[in-house]
């Protein structure tokens, strides 16, 4: 073996020695990120089999005509929504405690009043939220099924063959005692809710009439999950997360025991020895690429043996999205060596700058969440890029075409952090 | 193998850290390379260990001029750093191996040296151990023995004992005295006189970086201004007027006087000291307790840059 092969061996050798013997890092680096994201990941739909979460809801319920009873009936029957019926003060408790993110209360006449304030003309009831600001979500949610719900319930009693004849015949006679209707328009309503009447009597007089008359969605609605893989597994996003910011966080430490060894002499007897800095730079990208790989195959072991993790897609795309980021990490440890001046404080810099990243990234919470603007500035996050290539080949099972743009993205990111590095990387210290 | 600073000069910045140092070490000869901190020294050996370029001048290794990088000629050169320049956390054995890879050597010659040096340091006791558990003296004596894997013909070494316990730096001095004795080349850079006064052939002292000074231990002493030294301690300070009548004794050179304590130099002290001793008694003066001493590194260096040696 060639003398430059045996000193690049031996350098890249010190730097996994040097990291296998260190249990804190193996255990900051492996175990942790693999706990956090079994949490994440429990949270994200897990496997993709357990059912969705439910929103719950209080209902209130002041009126106890037949129309909010049924309209109760209708959101509990929801398979979002978990209903718990109270009263008015104790739902307004448990949202203010922050116990329930959303409380609906359907005032006393909303049964009599709502199918008439149909065609406006009619007051209307008033609906009242009450909401958790820190649950907001919750809310949107509940208005839109309310309003399904109101609209069902409220339209069939109007329009449909099993409705009542009262309520339409009142109707009827508000509509043209309406001064704000016009009276063409008048007109028109007269004969549809005219016919809903003729309609209702045919019903009365044969039973039979009334099937398939009631008013229904005008639509079906199939949900299918979107992924080229077998299914979509939750887990999958979060260990692609939690190993970008540990692999991340181990480029800081490889960078700053890079910087350590500049201060501490190490370097200087390095320097020593017939090697070019261009090897000693070299190797240290290589040795600490080598350990990145070593930590995201094992956490991605732990991933597929206890959460049924998968490369669902191409493999080579996996590797080649995986190189690319172990690359990144490893230049990005020697840039923060390169212009790193006391420890404490470019640990410290180092790490909120990586948190940062991999927040913006989206390592920890989708990044559809984000504000748009936020979202166009997650576009230049290298975090985004190697989440992204993660999840493509893995739950979404896509070919190893989908790798190459983060994989490029990622490489194209290492290359401007060895830049930096090798311009700002002087003998100072050394 | 012989090794030449040929007219070095560095500054960083617009500060000269070296402004012409040249000097010649001889196959075999030990060089103790002396100066206050800031002098220059470091940034001497860090020239003559290749790892910074002189903006003027020329490094040569047996008439061949030494380069940064992967120069070859780096392998006749062993850098033992003023720090501990070790990874605390790999056993002492790991340590030399790496080291010893990094100079190419491989298989049966790379554990050949390990144990080798490892004899020569004392610490094949301890071979498993990483550094962090050892005693600072250890360090530095493992801290040597990385220097020396690749089986270096000269050695640099950039104040290889400071800061450790008098036994370790004797046990540190042994091998040294003993790998000078084997013939390497040793340039050695120290605060401490006594081991450059035992160890070295010659002397090279340099401040600001420029060399004031090149010849033998001996010779250097010989040039000092007083030869011997005779320390009083007095009943109490001397009158001005029986001051001056000491310093105007024949043959008695620089006189000063730190309270009740007088320090006087005299080129022949066996001549010198009755005559500053009926002096003080005529002027009234009780001495105490007397001491001489000959002329060392120390004094040659005061009198050579106006400073002492350990002058922060």
């Amino acid at each position: 073996m060639s003398p430059a092969l045996i000193t690049f061996g031996a350098l890249v050798r010190k730097d996994l020695e040097t990291f296998l013997l260190d249990r804190r890092a193996l255990v900051v680096s492996v175990v942790t990120p693999i706990l956090i994201a079994a949490f994440f990941g429990s949270l994200f739909g897990g496997d993709g089999q357990a059912s969705l979460s439910r929103v719950p809801v209080a209902l209130v319920d002041e009126d106890a005509s037949e129309l909010s009873r049924a309209l109760a009936a209708d959101l509990a029957a929801d398979g979002a929504l978990a209903v718990v019926p109270l009263g008015r003060a104790e739902a307004e408790r448990r949202v203010l405690a922050g116990k329930l993110g959303v409380a609906v209360v359907l005032p006393r006449g909303f049964g009599h009043d709502a199918p008439r304030a149909l065609f406006g003309g009619s007051l209307k009831p008033a609906v009242l939220l009450y909401y958790d600001p820190s649950q907001g979500l919750a809310r949107p949610l509940l208005e839109g099924l309310l309003t399904q719900h109101v609209m069902e319930r409220v339209s069939r009693e109007v329009f449909s063959a099993t409705g009542s004849p009262a309520l339409v015949a009142e109707t009827l006679a508000a509509v043209r005692a309406n001064p704000g209707i016009r009276p063409a328009t008048v007109a028109d309503l007269s004969q549809v809710l005219e016919a809903v009447r003729r309609l209702q009597a045919h019903a009365a007089g044969d039973p039979a009439a009334a099937a398939g008359g009631t008013l229904e969605v005008p639509f079906s609605l199939s949900a299918t999950p979107l992924a080229a893989g077998p299914r979509y597994n939750g887990y999958a996003h979060s260990f692609a997360g939690m190993s970008v910011q540990f692999i991340l966080f181990m480029g800081i430490d490889a960078g700053v025991a890079l910087l350590v060894m500049r201060q501490t002499g190490v370097w200087r007897r390095l320097s020593a020895a017939p090697v070019s800095r261009a090897m000693l730079l070299g190797a240290r990208v290589a040795g600490t690429t080598l350990v990145a790989l070593v930590i995201l195959a094992l956490v991605y072991l732990a991933a597929a043996l206890c959460f049924g993790v998968r490369i669902s897609g191409s493999v080579a795309g996996f590797a080649l999205v995986a190189v690319a980021f172990a690359v990144l990490a490893a230049t990005m440890g020697l840039m923060i060596a390169a212009l790193g001046r006391s420890v404490a404080a470019t640990r410290g810099i180092a790490m909120l700058v990586v948190l940062l990243l991999v927040m913006l990234g989206g390592a920890w919470v989708p990044s559809f969440v984000f504000p748009e603007w936020l979202q166009q500035v997650a576009l230049v996050m290298p975090t985004r890029w190697a989440v992204d290539g993660l999840d493509a080949v893995t739950w979404r099972g896509q070919p190893f075409a989908a790798a190459l743009l983060p994989a490029a993205v990622l490489a194209g990111f290492a290359a401007l952090c060895a830049a930096v590095a090798l311009a700002r990387f002087d003998d100072r210290a050394g | 193998m012989s090794l030449v600073a040929d007219g070095l000069e560095k500054r960083f910045g617009t500060t000269p850290a070296v402004a012409g140092v040249s000097f010649e070490v001889a196959a075999g000869e030990v060089l103790g390379l002396l100066g206050p901190n800031g002098a220059g020294k470091s940034t001497t050996i860090a020239m003559l260990a290749g790892l910074l370029a002189p903006d003027r001048g020329q490094v040569r290794i047996e008439g061949r001029p030494l380069g940064t990088g992967a120069d070859p000629l780096k392998r006749r050169l062993g850098l033992v750093p003023q720090e501990i320049a070790l990874f605390e956390e790999l056993p002492a054995r790991a340590n030399l191996a790496f080291f010893g890879a990094l100079y190419g050597l491989a298989g049966r010659a790379l554990a050949t040296r390990i144990e080798a040096v490892l004899e020569l340091t004392s610490l094949t006791d301890r071979a498993r151990d990483p550094p962090r558990e050892y005693s600072g003296g250890m360090k530095r004596r493992l801290n040597l023995a990385c220097a020396l894997i690749h089986e270096p013909a000269i050695l640099l070494l950039d104040e290889p004992t400071v800061g450790v316990d008098p036994q370790s730096r004797n046990a540190i001095f042994e091998t040294l005295v003993a790998l000078a004795r084997a013939g390497r080349t040793l340039v050695y850079t120290t605060h401490y006189m006594e081991e450059v006064e035992r160890l070295a052939d010659r002397v090279v002292v340099i401040d600001h970086g420029r060399v004031l000074a090149d010849d033998s231990v001996a010779r250097l002493i010989d040039a000092a201004p007083a030869a011997s030294f005779l320390t009083l301690e007095l009943a109490q300070p001397p009158l001005p007027e029986t001051l001056a009548a000491v310093a105007r004794l024949a043959g008695v050179g620089e006189v000063a006087l730190d309270g009740r304590r007088l320090t006087v130099a005299a080129a022949d002290l066996g001549a010198a000291a009755p005559r500053v001793l009926e002096v003080l008694a005529a002027g009234g003066c009780r001495c105490e307790a007397l001491e001489s001493r000959r002329a060392n590194l120390e004094d040659v260096f005061l009198s050579l840059t106006g400073r002492s040696l350990r002058d922060p």
